[in-house]
């Protein structure tokens, strides 16, 4: 009995070690496939595998426009994976990742080899700050909005709500949704110490139980129907699809998609599938973007904005 | 089939046949030979030596990259660990006082150890000495169910019942160092009982018989015989409890709030090392400064974790002296 036993554990030992090993090289088989993908894609089929990973806000977009251009090509794999975009934009330059998927641009991001790197701007992403209804704030001045995050007021009645005491709901540091808050509806003001979540559906959840609470989130989170957050104007704008397009509404930033500088054949004909009007104008409106082509504005990744 | 009908020719044939079945079958047997000495031999070494390689490594690759910090990052290490100010993407002046973090894991597992340590000790004699029978059959089940339970899921119970509770009662958001020290003490709670009611059954019979003998009470025997004589063993099931509080970090996120300030009571919402690594590591890039600074604390975190370990073996060597 004992020498059975033995033996299966033998066998669960190999059996692990064999996962283990098969898990290690699974970064470095993604890249072997690429490379060779691109002799057998002179032919007009397209076939091998493609890596996506980063952050996780594009990542329900990027799974969508994977499943539809693995129905049009089914020899090609596409495995779309989360890791935030700080590991999107590491993994895209180590060329473990065939697209690296980012929330801001490369060259915000120190270590970073942004020349080395091709940015495909696949969407556009409002957001604004979220107000626990209790407050009694609706619109806020860019001012007083910063007063709020930095600290400065500490009762919504300073900035004309109700008597109901502030609670800060941040992301975490390096975040995309972070920094873009921090860069255009802060001015790059350091915001005050808060709770920290990085899910916005946590984030949702908290403000939504919190009186008093306020937090930041994508304009897709806000729903028409629901009551349970209150979507701020910022100096009389309302946060809309329409406000960020014009420009009116400040606070948007670019959904990336990272490439090595030349990309294969196959990852070129997928960055063209996502930029094609079968996304941009289905499934990016649907998962709550605004595609780069409605887009009166455009920004450079200094934050400077200019009519297009 | 060639071979059965030549079997039934011949007896004496078969058996011939046989004996080179079994020697074509040399190398296949050698393979799976459960008795093979050296096969046995050769696996037990190589787990262990894999085993003692794996710790090495891991020490080492944490070692490395947590020095990163201070030494290609030029990080002071002594404001790093000192430091009360958590600043890394402020354009000017970032700073790195990775101090609340520190503290906050800290007052988490005494925390939870405090809360866990009466409730697992009484459980634990309840279940040696009280109801024998019962102990083992009903409630250690229910302890190695308890055990088995995800800490996501403690998280979420958490999220959902002490937060909200903790907002009612004592305001502000509900997320607080203490909702996090409750929501890890219950999840200690069935390692220390289950760790504890064994120490207490490896106490010698005969020195509760003794007890009976002079006059004492059940309630004298067990406060002034058992639980001394188990003693440090029931310190080691603290310890291995505290241990895994600390290295926690989904159930205790979830609850703590995450706020990188030290805070100003139990009340107050706060952060641990392993809540910041995991909130902040996708969203830094490879080798960038606060990248390297959450490896630092990975490290440190690693050696917070062989000090539990050294007192652990402290302890159990003090009870076999």
């Amino acid at each position: 009995m004992k020498k059975k036993n033995l033996l299966a554990i033998g066998l669960a030992f190999v059996l692990s070690l064999t996962l283990i090993l098969s898990g290690c090289g699974n970064g470095n088989g993604s890249a072997g496939s690429s490379s060779s993908k691109s002799d057998s894609s002179s032919s007009e089929a397209l076939s091998g595998k493609i890596t996506i990973g980063g952050s996780t806000a594009l990542q329900p977009l990027a799974a969508q426009a994977a499943k539809e251009f693995m129905e049009k090509n089914p020899n090609v794999q596409i495995e779309v994976q989360g890791g935030g975009s700080g590991t999107g934009l590491s993994e895209a330059q180590a060329g473990n990742f065939d697209i690296g998927m980012s929330d801001v641009f490369a060259e915000s991001k120190t270590n970073i080899d942004a020349k080395a790197l091709k940015d495909y701007q696949v969407a556009v992403v409002g957001m604004t700050a979220a107000v626990n209804p209790k407050a009694g704030v609706k619109n806020l001045s860019k001012k007083d909005l910063q007063a709020v995050f930095t600290g400065k007021v500490k009762n919504w009645k300073e900035v004309g709500g109700k008597n109901q005491k502030i609670t800060l709901v941040n992301r975490p540091d390096g975040s995309g949704t972070r920094a873009t808050f921090d860069q255009f509806a802060l001015d790059n003001k350091t915001p005050a110490e808060g709770i920290t979540q990085d899910s916005t559906n946590t984030v949702k959840k908290i403000i939504a139980e919190t009186p008093g609470a306020v937090g930041y989130m994508a304009l897709s989170y806000f729903t028409a129907n629901d009551k349970s957050v209150v979507k701020l104007s910022l100096d009389g704008v309302e946060a809309t699809e329409k406000t960020v397009a014009t420009g009116e509404f400040p606070v948007w930033a670019y959904e990336h998609m990272y490439t090595k500088s030349k990309p294969s054949k196959l990852v070129k004909a997928f960055i063209d599938f996502m930029m094609s009007d079968a996304v941009q104008g289905k499934d990016v409106p649907a998962q709550g973007y605004l595609s780069v082509k409605d887009m009166k504005v455009q920004r450079d990744a200094t934050g400077k904005q200019t009519d297009k | 089939m060639k071979i059965s009908k030549i079997a039934t020719a011949d007896p004496a044939s078969r058996l011939d046949n046989n004996a080179k079945l079994i020697n074509e079958k040399g190398l296949l047997w050698r393979l799976t030979d459960r008795a093979s000495e050296t096969r046995g031999k050769m696996f037990i070494y190589s787990s262990a030596l894999l085993m003692i390689v794996a710790v090495i490594a891991i020490t080492l690759f944490l070692m490395i990259q947590g020095l990163r910090a201070f030494v290609v990052d030029h990080l002071n290490f002594w404001t790093f660990i000192t430091g009360t100010q958590w600043y890394p993407d402020r354009t000017v002046n970032p700073s790195y006082g990775a101090f609340p973090f520190i503290f906050g894991s800290m007052a988490v597992t005494f925390l939870a150890a405090l809360i866990a340590t009466p409730i697992a000790i009484g459980t634990a004699i309840f279940m040696a000495e009280l109801a024998k029978k019962w102990g083992t059959k009903v409630m250690q089940p229910v302890i190695e169910i308890l055990v088995g339970i995800p800490s996501v899921v403690y998280g979420l119970i958490g999220l959902s019942i002490i937060v909200p509770f903790m907002r009612q009662h004592f305001g502000g958001s509900g997320f607080n160092l203490l909702a996090g020290a409750i929501v890890v003490g219950i999840m200690i709670l069935p390692t220390v009982a289950s760790i504890a009611a064994d120490s207490i059954r490896a106490v010698p019979d005969s020195l509760r018989q003794a007890s009976y003998a002079i006059g004492a009470t059940k309630w004298q025997t067990i406060w002034r015989v058992v639980i001394p004589a188990a003693g440090s063993s029931l310190v080691t099931a603290i310890v291995l409890g505290m241990s895994r509080a600390f290295g926690e970090a989904l159930a205790v996120q979830m609850v703590i709030g995450n706020v990188t300030k030290l805070p100003g009571s139990i009340f107050d919402p706060s952060a641990t090392l392993t809540t910041i690594i995991t909130l902040s590591m996708g969203h830094s890039t490879m080798g960038s400064v606060l990248n390297d600074a959450l490896w630092s604390l990975g490290f440190l975190l690693l050696l917070i974790s062989y000090v539990f370990i050294v007192i652990i073996r402290f302890l159990s060597r003090r009870r076999n002296a």
